[in-house]
C-alpha cells in the first residue's frame, strides 16, 4: 500500500462508494477476486474507465490488488468497508423496519376497505 | 421481490430512500398522514411512539416523539410545505437536540407513485449542508448502537 500521501477518511470511502459504477465493481468483487478483464466484461465500460474506478477505490483501500504473471488480480478489503457499512446500515435499518411495519398497517387499511363496515378497530 | 428499504446519497447533502409497497398509494399516504397509523410504524422496533401529531396543511406543524427501548427519547418536528394528497409532500425536518440550538431543517420530499396496484414511495431527504446529511445518517447508527448496548445490559444483568 502506498503510504497514506492523504488520510482517506470514512467520508471520502464513502463518497468512492456511492459512485454506482464503483458500486457495481464491488458487487462483482462480492464475489471473489477478478482479473480486470472480467470486471470489464462485467461492467461494459471501457478498460481505461474501469481502471479509474479501480484507482478510486484502492485509494480509499476499499479493494487491494495484487499481480499474478501478467493479470492484475482485484478484491474487496472487507475491513476497510466495514465502517461504511456500520454508518449506512443504521439509518437505512430503521427505515427497513419502519416499512416492514407500514406494510401490516396496510393490510389492515386493506382488510378494512374490503370488508366496510365491519368495525373491529 | 425486495422489502428492504434501498438508500442512496444523490449527493453531498442528499440522502434518498426508496421502497414499494403492495397497496394502492392513497392508502400508503393515508398511513403516512394520519397519526394513529404513523405511531404504529414510525418507530420501528426501536421504541413506543409517546407523541405523533400532524396538522395536514401548508404552514401546518408536525411532531413525532418516541422513547426509544434504552428509555431516551428521540424526538423531530417540522412543517408543510407543500400537499398534494396522495401523491406528494414536502416538509422540513429537524432533530430536536436537548440543549443545542436548532440549526437549519432539512426538507424531505415525500413522492407517491402507483403502478398496478403497486406503490412505490420515495423519500428524498435535503439537508443544507454535508455534516448535517452525515449526522443524520450517524443518528440512526447511534439508535442502532443503544440497541445492543442495552443487549448487553440485559446480559450482564442476567449473569449476575
Amino acid at each position: 500500500m502506498s503510504a497514506m500521501a492523504r488520510a482517506a477518511t470514512t467520508t471520502d470511502a464513502f463518497n468512492a462508494v456511492a459512485e454506482p459504477r464503483r458500486r457495481q465493481i464491488l458487487d462483482v468483487l462480492a464475489g471473489g477476486e477478478r482479473p480486470v478483464s472480467e470486471l470489464v466484461e462485467a461492467l461494459g465500460l471501457a478498460q481505461p474507465q474501469v481502471s479509474k474506478h479501480l484507482r478510486v477505490l484502492r485509494e480509499v483501500g476499499a479493494v487491494e490488488v495484487r499481480d499474478e504473471g501478467r493479470r492484475r488480480l482485484y478484491r474487496l478489503n472487507g475491513e476497510a468497508l466495514k465502517p461504511i457499512h456500520d454508518w449506512v446500515s443504521g439509518f437505512e435499518r430503521t427505515w427497513t423496519e419502519r416499512f416492514g411495519l407500514l406494510d401490516g398497517v396496510l393490510e389492515d387499511l386493506e382488510r378494512q376497505e374490503r370488508g366496510a363496515g365491519g368495525d373491529d378497530g | 421481490m425486495t422489502d428492504k428499504a434501498t438508500m442512496t446519497l444523490p449527493s453531498d447533502t442528499e440522502i434518498l430512500i426508496t421502497r414499494e409497497f403492495d397497496a394502492p398509494r392513497r392508502l400508503v399516504y393515508r398511513a403516512w398522514t394520519t397519526p394513529e397509523l404513523v405511531r404504529r410504524w414510525w418507530s420501528g422496533h426501536r421504541g413506543e411512539m409517546t407523541v405523533a401529531e400532524i396538522d395536514l396543511r401548508v404552514g401546518g406543524r408536525w411532531r413525532y416523539v418516541m422513547v426509544a427501548n434504552g428509555g431516551f427519547e428521540v424526538a423531530f418536528h417540522g412543517e408543510y410545505r407543500e400537499i398534494v394528497p396522495d401523491e406528494r409532500l414536502v416538509h422540513t425536518e429537524v432533530f430536536e437536540m436537548p440543549g443545542a440550538p436548532e440549526g437549519e431543517p432539512a426538507i424531505n420530499e415525500v413522492t407517491f407513485s402507483e403502478a398496478d396496484g403497486r406503490t412505490t414511495l420515495s423519500l428524498l431527504v435535503r439537508t443544507p449542508n454535508r455534516q448535517v446529511r452525515d449526522a443524520i445518517i450517524d443518528s440512526g447508527m447511534e439508535v442502532g448502537m443503544q440497541e445492543q448496548m442495552d443487549l448487553l445490559e440485559e446480559l450482564a444483568r442476567s449473569l449476575r
